[in-house]
């Protein structure tokens, strides 16, 4: 049998980065992906920061196929029927600031044919059931009947790897690091997004969303421009989900029902719903990256940061998938796949942008793990915004008196206590 | 509004019939770890039957794993991936 001196698991981002990386600099490559192409068991809110995709691949724009550019944001904070929102509208200055939306069962497909294309041979539908390991070192992979192997596998298989939970190499991921997503993709004719949403050409809208559509629970619900069509979904954390008085189907047709949501999927066609798990815990859940014959890349490794607006993945995947490439390709010159050699990619890593984000936002997941920012804050927020805006003929009463009932509502040490964690957090 | 059921069904699943890839307790007796499944599964896969008892069916499995990651100790007895070829297969993702 033929033997390849890589395989790596898993043809997501990660694992399409690792390969083409590898493929590139003359490494024999496996990719082995169990869904019938890259990207089919994938799953995206929606928006990739392409800084790590230009450092892969330079001309990514030329051929990746990218939905919009992202150049509106907007955050709304949603409660009790009523929406506050703030938008901010900015063209990148500089290429390595773009985000893109994208669909991921395209994305990850390119990026897979990228690696291919480099020379690394790709085979789907093929399920990996086990690491075959001699000692504490992983020497190969098992699929069926079938073994193979090699002198380092990456393990590019995602956030619910049972692959390194089960040989021992990661521990269970806990409920306490993850949250879930359910999204859908409604399709529009052409023109509609554009019109509805005041976009121009390609580009395109990330909209982040809190309040009470998660009944108290650390999340909230988000929506991305696509070509001629919208990605929308709601993430809650996993920890304290089953005392929640609602289930994230509930939540979801709540975040739909809201009218400025409401409004703009008027009309639309739904093509897809989906699901899939978020490693939210940032810094803490990240734990073993490498050892003899092994790497952990993206998702299973853990790199992922939720920044309250956003939560961020695919950046981190397709730079860790690029460094776990390049500690290969040393340790392929010194022909040592020991774990020694393999630490280089660890250092990578701490060195990067990866590293040094996943410190900066670290206590992070513990402030937002707090029901008052997803319900009394929100209804604070929405309160203010009544007493401004309000205008009948029952008497104007001062604004400053007004807006402190509204943060009593919440509590002064309470709002002095989060204003201050939420400083330190960041 | 389309139910979840009908949701699930502009997807495209290969269904590996009468192998399903999740085993589960449905007459586990603690109500709160029940309520988990039926409050996160994004598929809706898990609901409570009159009688208390959980109903679950694997067919319109999004293959996220969080029920393994909630209950993989207590309610949820097995839970593989699909075999090769298997299972959902998203076309926008």
């Amino acid at each position: 049998m033929e033997r390849f001196e890589a395989i790596v698991v898993g043809g997501g981002l990660a694992g399409a980065a690792a390969a083409y990386r590898m493929a590139k600099a003359g490494v024999k490559v496996l990719l082995v992906e169990r869904g019938s192409y890259g990207g089919a068991k994938n799953m995206t809110g929606g928006r990739i920061y392409t800084h790590s995709l230009e450092a892969l691949i330079p001309n990514f724009r030329e051929t990746a196929p990218l939905e919009r550019k992202v150049t509106k944001e907007r955050i709304s904070i949603l409660e009790g029927g009523k929406a506050t929102t703030v938008e901010y509208e900015a063209t990148p200055a500089k290429p390595e600031d773009e985000s893109y939306v994208v669909l991921r069962s395209v994305f990850d497909k390119w990026l897979v044919d990228q690696a291919a294309a480099a020379g690394a041979v790709v085979v789907n539908r093929i399920q990996v059931d086990e690491l075959l390991k001699e000692g504490d070192t992983v020497v190969g992979i098992r699929c069926g009947k079938d073994t193979m192997l090699a002198d380092v596998v990456v393990l590019a298989d995602g956030v619910n790897s049972l692959l390194a939970e089960r040989a021992g190499l990661r521990a269970p991921v806990t409920a306490a690091e993850v949250a879930v997503g359910a999204k859908e993709v409604y399709t529009f004719n052409k023109g509609v997004l554009e019109e509805r949403l005041g976009l121009d050409g390609n580009d395109g809208l990330a909209w982040l969303c809190m309040g009470d559509i998660t009944h108290g629970l650390m999340g909230g619900g988000f929506l991305y421009t696509n070509k001629n069509s919208l990605s929308l979904g709601v993430v809650v954390g996993l920890e304290h989900i089953g005392e929640a008085d609602a289930t994230i189907e509930d939540m979801m047709n709540e975040f739909m029902s809201y009218g400025p949501i409401a409004r703009l999927l008027k009309g639309g066609k739904l093509v897809e719903r989906s699901g899939h798990m978020v490693p939210e815990a940032g810094y803490k859940a990240v734990t073993t990256l490498s050892g003899n014959g092994f790497i952990i890349v993206g998702d299973a490794a853990g790199f992922c940061i939720n920044m309250g607006y956003t939560v961020r993945g695919m950046d981190f995947a397709i730079a860790s998938g690029m460094y776990a490439g390049d500690a290969i390709i040393k340790a392929k010159k010194l022909q040592d796949f020991s774990a020694g050699a393999l630490r280089y990619y660890d250092i990578l890593i701490e060195d990067s942008f990866i590293g040094k984000d996943l410190k900066t936002y670290r206590h992070f997941p513990e402030f937002l793990n707090n029901p008052r920012i997803f319900q009394k804050y929100p209804s604070m927020v929405n309160g203010i915004m009544e007493d401004v805006f309000t205008v009948n003929g029952n008497g104007a009463k001062p604004l400053v008196p007004k807006l402190l009932k509204r943060a009593t509502g919440v509590g002064l040490v309470n709002l002095a206590m989060d204003a201050l964690k939420g400083g330190r957090a960041l | 509004m389309m139910n979840l059921e009908e949701k699930l069904g502009v997807n495209k699943y290969y269904v590996n019939e009468g192998h399903p890839h999740i085993e589960i307790i449905h007459d586990y007796p603690d109500m709160k770890e029940k309520m988990k499944l039926v409050n996160a599964c994004p598929a809706g896969l898990y609901t409570l039957n009159e009688d208390g008892t959980l109903a679950f069916d694997y067919a319109g499995c999004v293959e996220c794993g969080t029920c393994r990651v909630l209950c993989g100790n207590t309610i949820v007895t097995k839970w593989e991936y699909p075999d090769d070829t298997k299972g959902v297969e998203f076309r926008q993702g």
